[in-house]
């Protein structure tokens, strides 16, 4: 039995000035479940969840051909309302990013540029987000100090709060885990275990090990070409591909 | 050996060319303490010009740099921050935008006599603004303008771009973004490009000599459009001008003195509230 497909890439190419990053991909990704994208680094990993947001939009000198679809409607096609698709797919990115305000201020922040505006309503969303995010006992009688105070592994937790605070439906992880420690890693891991239960989950990661724990299917992607995609049991233990079975061997990366 | 000998005489070097710096700082705020406190006591502070010049306060002239210095910052602090942002936030990194900037740049070497004629020209005639403090205050706001814009684009270039994908990926639009998280991280860098106008336009003479300055006033100005006396147009009227040279020089250098000192507290208020503002964003 497989879950309903929420992102379905029909045929992307992407362009970075005259380098073609991604070359004619096409794959689905099903709701509520973790995806993870493998590679070595400059494969296109990054680039390529960031197409799920929009986010290479703000990238000057770059070209993208193709479609992706979300719930079935191509969220590249004109008249598209960005904004929304951005806060319908949330995303955490690599290097902890809070705001250079308080904590409170960090998660409330998206409410308020979306709209809300009832302090009670905003009070109860940071403190459920908080919780969602395995971050509240940690912040709870410092939610008027900085965030910036806090430790790496803290806020990017916060900023997974911070994500999780305007409900998006789809989040991506770009390799979230990859400036931290092993012990906040493994926080990570187990919040995004937590997590796929109500939210569709992309992750990028150079770590096969970690696509291995936390994820249900693994693609593999080599020099922007999609080489393999399956579920995560199969790939790592039969492959198909005779590069993918060097890649996940260690004879190259 | 060698090594150290060149790195002994390279700091050295420096030493002296800070302490040349900090000495000529140094004589200069003496040189009119020691002449201008001679003359300062609250009449001077609070009179207006007696006996043609020779007597009385110069109250007037303070509050008329007051007015110049407050009213062009508040003329210029808005546009040149609007400005800054659209070329850093919204325009395209284009050849266009290039030469704009660079005449941006370029403005800000303008000879400051320039702009006294081009104020002249435009508020005080053209839009018939009179010689006033308001036609003053277009004049100084547009004088530091380029340096308030490139302060800003400074400021404004230096906020991670990990902070705007951050507001964006939540959904929060382009404005948003530049109004709630781009501008507040780099308000204390525009702060600083806004302080040091106000020392630029405070002590400027020659774009309000035409446009604003008056030699003398019984009073203060009544409204926006009334001439008004200021402090460095004061002093440069009294060395150059008049019967008395004792007696004005001295008035010459009690102005100098109070003027350095408005300069610094306006300076020192501004610097206040960058603090607190940083505060809030660190």
């Amino acid at each position: 039995m497989s879950n309903p497909v929420k992102i379905k890439v029909e045929n992307i190419n992407f362009y970075y000035g005259k380098s073609h990053t991604l070359k004619n991909l096409s794959m689905d990704i099903f709701d509520k479940q973790v995806t993870a994208i493998i590679g070595p680094s400059g494969c296109g990993k990054s680039t390529f969840i960031r197409l799920f947001n929009r986010m290479n939009d703000l990238i000057p000198n770059t070209r993208f051909e193709g479609k992706i679809y979300l719930d079935g409607k191509n969220i590249y096609s004109p008249g598209v309302d960005i904004v929304d698709i951005r806060r319908r797919v949330g995303m955490v990115f690599q290097n902890p990013n809070p705001f250079p305000k308080s904590i409170f201020d960090n998660i409330s922040y998206g409410l308020k540029v979306n709209g809300i505006k009832n302090r009670h309503t905003i009070e109860e969303k940071v403190v459920e987000s908080l919780k969602k995010a395995a971050i509240w006992e940690e912040v709870k009688d410092r939610l008027q100090e900085n965030a910036l105070g806090l430790s790496g592994g803290q806020q990017q937790r916060l900023c997974i709060a911070r994500c999780l605070a305007v409900e998006p439906e789809v989040i991506l992880f770009d390799e979230p885990a990859a400036s931290l420690d092993p012990i906040s890693t493994k926080k990570i891991e187990e919040l995004i275990e937590e997590l796929k239960k109500d939210y569709t989950i992309v992750i990028v990661t150079h770590n096969m090990q970690q696509a291995a724990r936390i994820s249900q299917y693994t693609v593999f992607l080599y020099l922007g070409k999609l080489i393999e995609y399956a579920t995560t049991n199969e790939l790592f233990t039969v492959p198909k591909n005779k590069m993918t079975e060097d890649y996940l061997t260690g004879k190259f990366g | 050996m060698r090594k150290q000998v060149t790195q002994n005489l390279g700091f050295g070097l420096l030493f002296l060319c800070i302490t040349t710096a900090l000495f000529f700082l140094g004589t200069i705020i003496y040189f009119i303490t020691v002449r201008g406190v001679r003359i300062l006591s609250w009449d001077f502070l609070t009179e207006v010009p007696k006996e043609a010049m020779t007597a009385g306060g110069v109250a007037p002239a303070i509050m008329g740099t007051f007015y110049l210095t407050v009213g062009s910052i508040i003329i210029a602090l808005p546009l040149g921050v609007a400005c800054a942002i659209y070329l850093t936030e919204y325009s395209p990194r284009s050849f266009v935008v290039n030469i704009i900037r660079m005449s941006i740049n370029n403005l800000a070497g303008v000879p400051s006599v320039v702009f006294g004629l081009f104020g002249l020209a435009v508020f005080v005639k053209l839009f018939g603004f009179g010689v006033s403090v308001f036609s003053g205050c277009c004049t100084l706001g547009i004088l530091v303008l380029p340096q308030i814009i490139s302060a800003a684009q400074e400021a404004l270039l230096a906020v991670p771009q990990s902070y705007r994908e951050a507001s964006l990926a939540l959904g929060a639009t382009h404005w948003q973004t530049i109004r709630s998280t781009v501008l507040p991280t780099a308000l204390p860098g525009i702060m600083t490009g806004a302080i040091l106008s106000i020392g630029r336009v405070a002590g400027e003479t020659a774009p309000i000599l035409f446009t604003a300055a008056t030699f003398y006033m019984r009073g203060f100005p009544k409204s926006i459009f009334s001439e008004v006396m200021a402090l460095p147009y004061h002093i440069y009227a009294l060395m150059t001008e008049g019967t008395h040279p004792e007696q004005q020089t001295q008035i010459a250098y009690g102005c100098a003195l109070i003027l350095l000192f408005l300069v610094l507290s306006i300076s020192a208020a501004a610097i206040i509230l960058r603090q607190r503002q940083r505060k809030g964003y660190e």
